[in-house]
């Protein structure tokens, strides 16, 4: 199992030594049953509806590509409305850079390069005129390992309203502050310690301050990469019951290498391989009677 | 490939372990060694430093009974501020020697007897006078410094070493030692803390030459490098790091940057010469010029260690700071600057210390030159403290040689405080996530 490694020719934030989900090992091909070309021809398009009813993200042949390596072929997918989409497949798929296109997190790799129709609500997301600090403010994302400020738990919450003035005072901050630490299942373990660091929190207690700090900002959807991935499995059952519940009001993309946990908190899985979408659908069905072959591989642990 | 037997494999492992473990211990002998050697030569360093020096914090004054004669002072009786500045004070000084040793009478002794008290000993008569203008024609008891071979021979001069005994005696005549002595048993000469090494310009005469001149012009000329190397600095680690993209333009300026912190010292020097007072026709000998090549100097080293400090601050961070909707100006001064700061801070004290310390470009644009006023900015003309430290070390005076060991101890303790505030500031700010 490489489930840590990174997508093919992912060049770290400026050559910032550890690339964003620290794990430091080479970019390693899934021992896959088949490779880019072979992809290619048994899976040339993407299997299942890729639409959804209440679509705030809409994605129609995207592409991305690290300096020559091409990690994403033409991708279509919706994320909808109050609808978690979990996105699983063999390490390096491009699962992490799909979701990363959609608040354009890329734009931090030099070396990236993003192509096709990416839309959010109707507007498009890489138009030359589209503000990267209001997309990222609509599109939150939470990383595979916790990272909150090394600030207090407050600030830590309040730093995105802060910066998008979102609260004209004092009480309003408050109130946002601890409305969203509610919604993060936080409030009762930390309203004693507010002015504590943020770093001193367990990991599965920091992961969910990193999701209040997310909601605090009132997004349209939140990206997770990974959430649970350096959680322990109570930890992790805590985020799931999270996301359950967040879904109510979010729209939520959800990269996952746990297929218990994708079956678990999904309405709609996608299955990436070797930079292709090879099937979308409902969750029960991509699990239970999947359509491609490559799917069906991967979801009965014949490789992966 | 046959496989070893247990006993065999124990055998080969044990063999090996008594080699790792010798080379081991002679490693860490080496290590030992190289530490204790270069502990103790610090030490004989700071041995010979403070032997040399220490005596130079104490200075010999003589107490004379000095009568602020009308007759010397104002003959006329004008009692004119010009006429009482400009007055023989000198001539007091000798007319209160010659009373208390009434037995030089012939030239010879009595320029002898003179040569005991410094010539700076007139100047505090007249500070004296014109403080207070009453004590014309009035008698006062004065303890004024003691001439440099005076001092020499009063702290040289062991317990039990008589008079006439060895080289000091050369230089002062068998009737100034006599002389000196009676003055010690009457409790008429005596060493007292010397506060004119604190608070004296430079001088020719050693008992009068202090560091505070230089240590002024030391610290303007710091100020100026701080003032203009921090900042800039700082500026220029933050936009090549987390706004410039990589570029063969960028990548000519930091091989540049890099190779500008191992340029010789006497090179900014030069620069400064033909750039700031060639040029820009600013003064010879100012520690403003002084500052700005000072700060060309700095500046790599505090780029080199703020770009050090900003690639150490973990990608998460801003990652998150990027995540949450901040620009990345936001991220760099809310997140990325608060956590490098201490490393910018540990950087730039570094060059600082660095910068006091150095003397060769300084030479270059004229601080060498003898300053007497301690300078009142930093357009005055100035040396530094180690420009001044090299100036005594060339004179010939033997009372210079315990004050240039005095001066290198200042010097070194201002850069102990710099480095301890380096750690300190490390400590204090960092910090941890």
């Amino acid at each position: 199992m490489l489930l840590m490694d990174k997508e093919p020719g992912f060049v770290p934030m400026r050559e910032r030594g550890e690339p964003k989900d620290g794990a430091g090992k080479p970019a390693g091909k899934a021992p896959a049953i088949a490779d880019a070309a072979e992809t290619d021809r048994i899976a040339p398009e993407t299997v299942g509806d890729i639409t959804s009813k209440n679509a705030v993200i809409k994605v129609r042949g995207g592409n991305v590509h690290y300096g020559d390596t091409h990690a994403l072929r033409n991708i279509s997918l919706d994320v909808g409305r109050n609808e978690v989409v979990a996105l699983i497949g063999p390490s390096g798929c491009g699962k992490s850079t799909f979701i990363r296109c959609l608040n354009r997190m890329n734009d931090t790799i030099e070396s990236a390069r993003v192509t096709g129709d990416f839309r959010l609500d109707g507007t498009d997301i890489y138009a030359r005129d589209t503000d990267v600090v209001l997309l990222r403010a609509r599109v939150g994302m939470v990383f595979q390992k916790p990272n909150p400020f090394p600030k207090s738990i407050y600030e830590n919450v309040a730093y995105g309203p802060r910066i998008h003035g979102l609260a004209s005072n004092r009480a309003e901050l408050d109130d946002i502050v601890y409305g969203s630490l509610e919604r993060a299942g936080l409030v009762n373990e930390v309203k004693d310690r507010l002015d504590e660091p943020g770093t001193g929190l367990s990991g599965g207690q920091q992961q969910r301050l990193c999701i209040a700090r997310t909601i605090a900002v009132n997004p349209e959807v939140i990206l997770m990469d990974e959430p649970c991935s350096a959680l322990d499995p109570i930890a992790t059952a805590r985020i799931e019951d999270l996301i359950d519940e967040l879904s109510q009001q979010y729209a939520i993309a959800i990269v996952t290498h746990s297929m218990q946990q994708a079956a678990r908190v999904s309405n709609r899985t996608a299955y990436f391989h070797l930079g292709r979408l090879v099937e979308v659908g409902p969750t029960d069905k991509i699990f239970t009677n999947p359509s491609h072959k490559l799917t069906e591989d991967y979801v009965t642990g014949r490789f992966g | 490939m046959a496989m070893l037997t247990p006993a065999e494999t124990r055998r080969r492992v044990d063999a090996s372990l008594r080699r790792r473990y010798r080379s081991e211990w002679l490693f860490r002998l080496y290590g030992l060694v190289s530490v204790l050697l270069g502990v103790g030569f610090l030490l004989v360093l700071f041995a010979t430093i403070i032997g040399n020096g220490y005596g130079a914090f104490r200075q010999v004054f003589i107490q004379l009974e000095v009568q602020f004669d009308p007759a010397v002072l104002d003959p006329e009786g004008t009692r004119q501020q010009d006429t009482l500045a400009s007055a023989d004070y000198s001539q007091l000084v000798k007319t209160s020697l010659r009373t208390l040793f009434p037995d030089a009478e012939d030239r010879t002794s009595r320029r002898e007897l003179n040569a005991l008290v410094s010539s700076g000993g007139a100047f505090n008569l007249q500070k004296m006078l014109l403080a207070d203008p009453t004590l014309l024609g009035q008698t006062r008891d004065v303890w004024l410094p003691a001439d440099d071979e005076v001092n020499v021979f009063v702290k040289g001069r062991g317990p039990a070493a008589g008079a006439g005994s060895g080289d000091e005696a050369q230089r002062l005549s068998d009737r100034q030692i006599a002389w000196i002595q009676t003055l010690e048993s009457s409790g008429k000469l005596e060493q007292r803390f010397n506060t004119i090494f604190f608070t004296a310009g430079d001088s020719r005469e050693p008992e009068l030459a202090g560091i505070w001149g230089a240590t002024k012009g030391s610290f303007f000329m710091l100020f100026v490098t701080l003032f203009l190397a921090f900042p800039l600095g700082v500026a220029a680690a933050i936009y090549l790091e987390e706004f410039a993209s990589r570029n063969w333009l960028v990548d000519v300026i930091e091989v540049n940057i890099n190779n500008l912190a191992a340029v010789p010292s006497i090179v900014f020097g030069l620069l400064g010469l033909a750039v700031f007072i060639n040029f820009f026709g600013m003064p010879r000998s100012a520690p403003l010029v002084g500052g700005l090549v000072l700060t060309l100097m700095t500046l790599p080293v505090i780029i080199i260690a703020s770009r050090a400090a900003i690639k150490s601050v973990p990608p998460s961070v801003r990652e998150a700071a990027l995540g949450v909707g901040a620009s990345p100006m936001q991220m760099v001064f809310h997140h990325v600057l608060p956590l490098a700061l201490p490393g910018m801070m540990t950087g730039a004290i570094i060059g600082m210390a660095r910068a006091l310390g150095e003397s060769a470009p300084l030479l270059m644009i004229g601080m060498v030159a003898f300053v007497v006023e301690p300078p009142g900015g930093p357009m005055s003309p100035s040396t530094a403290l180690p420009v001044q430290i090299y100036l005594w070390a060339d004179s010939p005076e033997r009372a210079f040689v315990e004050r240039t060991s005095a001066a290198i101890m200042v010097l070194l303790a201002f850069l102990l405080v710099m480095n301890a505030a380096a750690v300190w500031l490390r400590s204090r700010f960092e910090r941890r996530w």
